[in-house]
């Protein structure tokens, strides 16, 4: 599988730098290729996106990375979607920021375009007057249906997006979803930015991530620039990540607990949220560690004070955490709303790629920080938890053991941390270069790509989100389940709207 | 319930019962500013609905965590709503897009006199990093009447609370 891969790229117009991840240029007979891999299921889609004359194409075949790009000089290339679901909205939004057609693609209807930026096709070669129209819905037929609208503003301290049901009387038979509302033009805006405000609008593609944009921004820029980071720097980040996963974990399990109408957890769970980000704060200076990690190290070294605090948090998180798990696994009215809910089958999640407690929830094992191993990761001992069940109470168990493991991981890190210093200097680009990363967030694997021209600018970057490969199967998940079990799944999953949107 | 958690919650004492943010003076005392202010205004209730109108989603993260035990916003009868038409302040966060500000106008038209609005977060102000991006129309003002911003990115809980404060003291 991997063989293959590796001979597609290497007939191909090969773009010629030393990376981790090799690109090439291919016609639409390896092209095809790629897609019967795919439909096969023995490669997995890592993301597809657009620029003015070309879609790219990231593959892991079988641990093997590459990248097949597709000339579109004609505006034209073979829909990857029409095979493999998982394109589909990719298409949509590439058409919709480039103008470029998948041709085959069954569903032409705009994505993130929702006829209001006054221009269509913003990033394309011809940007042309916007000429909006009404979205079609997919239709849902038979007696006794009924629709329900929800969003895009929500009913909670939540991101907008919105969300057709059709039910029939309880029961969702359909549910569609429309997203775009958080659209703010990100990749727009990365063309031509120096790394520093680059860095930063990576930082604020999907807040809750921010540390683990910046970490994937980072790396791919030291990628194209060939460049070492510090081995302390690359420590820190890790142990940013955790505490970032930690963080969002908590929250998530109260929050999940929470739309059961079990309040409790979410008091609790969120008393130690609150805890990490302060511990954050004192460590880093900020409670979400924003703008920390740049590229070429850290902005921030961690001293003694920001240690201890890091040193006392975990001692709590321990003390306290396992009560909690004790009282998830034992309050039956609780667990009445989460066994059985929202099934997600294993063959969707290994179809979908889909990263993080989804896939892993549904049996799919891939943590890129154990299958790819980056440093520091390669030097830890930790776990990556997996479960068949694949319904919201095995995403909030995957939820427990990782934050069992994310505490052992800021553990072992306080333990080893390499002294020295956390930045270097970034070497002066002699020509046009290009990088990507994968970087394990709390939500699944983020993919940052993007190359560099020779005045040190981003002219192209692309982010995309792990919520790319999770929010479709949540369509799939809430069917056949009660309308008052929505926000359960949906909380389960727990996608970024603005880290999708951009 | 287990006999023995019954047995636990008599013998420990329960997590939420101490008030961590009494060891902060800063909190306390705008705890207390806060609660004499919010009785004289609106006698013991403001409703909130919070607007996410193109925000990374740090923001709501920061008003989510107004009510953990920590601030606990609800001491002050101040508390987050469903609905806008139940509610006397929009707290609106991010750069307004343009796919959200229908939507934006929509809720603020659907919000029933007297109304405040809030504008939380550096992108609220003026548009922040994301301005002048084809798909943003820019800061909240630019679309319904800001009565008060609290900027930062995202603020801190602490900044947002002083932020309802100042709100109240100034309402008339």
């Amino acid at each position: 599988m991997a063989e293959t891969l590796k001979a597609l790229i290497a007939a191909g117009r090969k773009i010629g730098h030393p990376t981790a991840w090799p690109r090439a240029v291919v016609d639409a007979k390896a092209w095809a290729v790629a897609i019967d891999e795919l439909v096969a299921g023995s490669w997995t889609m890592l993301g597809l996106w657009g620029e003015k004359n070309a879609v790219h194409l990231a593959l892991n075949a079988a641990g093997q990375l590459g990248i097949l790009s597709f000339d579109c000089s004609r505006g034209l290339y073979p829909s990857v979607g029409l095979h493999h679901p998982p394109a589909i909205r990719f298409e949509r939004a590439i058409h919709d920021l480039f103008g470029l057609t998948a041709t085959g693609l069954q569903d032409p209807r705009p994505w993130l375009d929702h006829g209001k930026w006054g221009v269509s096709r913003p990033l394309g070669t011809k940007p042309a007057a916007a000429a909006p129209e009404p979205y079609r819905f997919l239709p849902s037929e038979g007696d006794n249906l009924h629709q329900i609208p929800v969003g895009p503003v929500h009913a909670g301290i939540i991101e907008p997006g919105h969300f057709r049901f059709t039910a029939s009387g309880e029961m969702v038979v359909r549910l569609e979803e429309r997203l775009g509302y958080t659209h703010k033009g990100i990749e727009g805006l990365m063309a031509g930015a120096d790394l520093e405000r680059a860095s930063k609008l990576a930082g604020r593609t999907s807040g809750d991530s921010t540390v683990a944009y910046q970490f994937a921004f980072a790396r791919a820029v030291e990628v194209a620039l060939g460049a070492d980071v510090p081995e302390r720097a690359k420590w820190l980040r890790a142990l940013m990540a955790e505490l970032e996963r930690l963080a969002n974990h908590f929250g998530d399990i109260g929050a999940i607990c929470n739309d059961a109408a079990f309040a409790l957890m979410n008091a609790h769970t969120g008393m130690l949220r609150e805890q990490v980000l302060r511990a954050a704060d004192t460590a880093f200076g900020h409670r979400l560690m924003r703008d920390r990690i740049v590229p070429g190290g850290l902005a921030v070294d961690l001293d003694q004070a920001g240690g201890a605090a890091i040193e006392a948090l975990i001692g709590e998180a321990r003390r306290r955490f396992p009560p909690l798990v004790h009282l998830y696994d034992n309050t039956a009215s609780l667990q009445d709303r989460t066994v059985s809910t929202g099934r997600l089958s294993a063959a969707l999640a290994a179809q979908y790629g889909a990263g993080g407690y989804v896939g892993r929830a549904s049996g799919r094992a891939f943590d890129a920080r154990k299958s790819l191993g980056y440093a520091p990761y390669d030097a830890l001992k930790f776990d990556v938890p997996v479960r068949q069940e694949g319904d919201v109470d095995a995403r909030v168990w995957i939820r427990i053991r990782e934050v069992e493991q994310s505490l052992s991981l800021i553990e072992q890190i306080l333990e080893r941390l390499p002294v020295g210093a956390v930045r270097t200097e970034l070497p002066v680009p002699s020509a046009e270069t290009e990088g990507a990363a994968l970087v394990e967030g709390f939500r699944g694997d983020i993919l940052v790509w993007l190359r560099i021209g020779a005045d040190g600018r981003v002219i192209r970057c692309h982010l995309r989100d792990p919520s790319w490969f999770q929010w479709p199967l949540l369509e799939p998940v809430i069917e056949g389940n009660i309308v008052a079990d929505f926000p359960l799944c949906n909380k389960s999953f727990n996608c970024s709207y603005s880290g999708h949107d951009l | 319930m287990s006999v023995r958690e019954l047995i636990d919650g008599l013998v420990h004492r329960p997590v939420t019962e101490k008030r961590p943010g009494r060891d902060d003076p800063a909190l306390a005392e705008l705890a207390e500013a806060l609660n004499r202010a919010a009785r004289k205004r609106l006698g013991r209730s403001l409703s909130i609905r919070a607007v996410d109108a193109g925000s990374c989603n740090g923001c709501e993260l920061e008003l989510i965590a107004l009510n953990n035990a920590f601030y606990d916003l609800e001491r002050f009868g101040i508390r987050f709503v469903a609905s806008p038409r139940h509610a006397d302040v929009l707290i609106v966060t991010g750069p307004v897009t343009k796919n959200m500000r229908e939507a934006l106008e929509f809720t603020y038209n659907a919000t029933p006199d007297p109304k405040w609005v809030v504008a939380v977060g550096d992108c609220a102000r003026d548009g922040g990093l994301f301005a002048g991006s084809y798909a943003v129309t820019g800061g909240v003002s630019d679309v319904v009447p800001v009565d008060l911003h609290v900027g930062g990115c995202p603020p801190r809980p602490i900044e947002i609370m002083a932020g309802l404060l100042a709100l109240l003291e100034r309402a008339q």
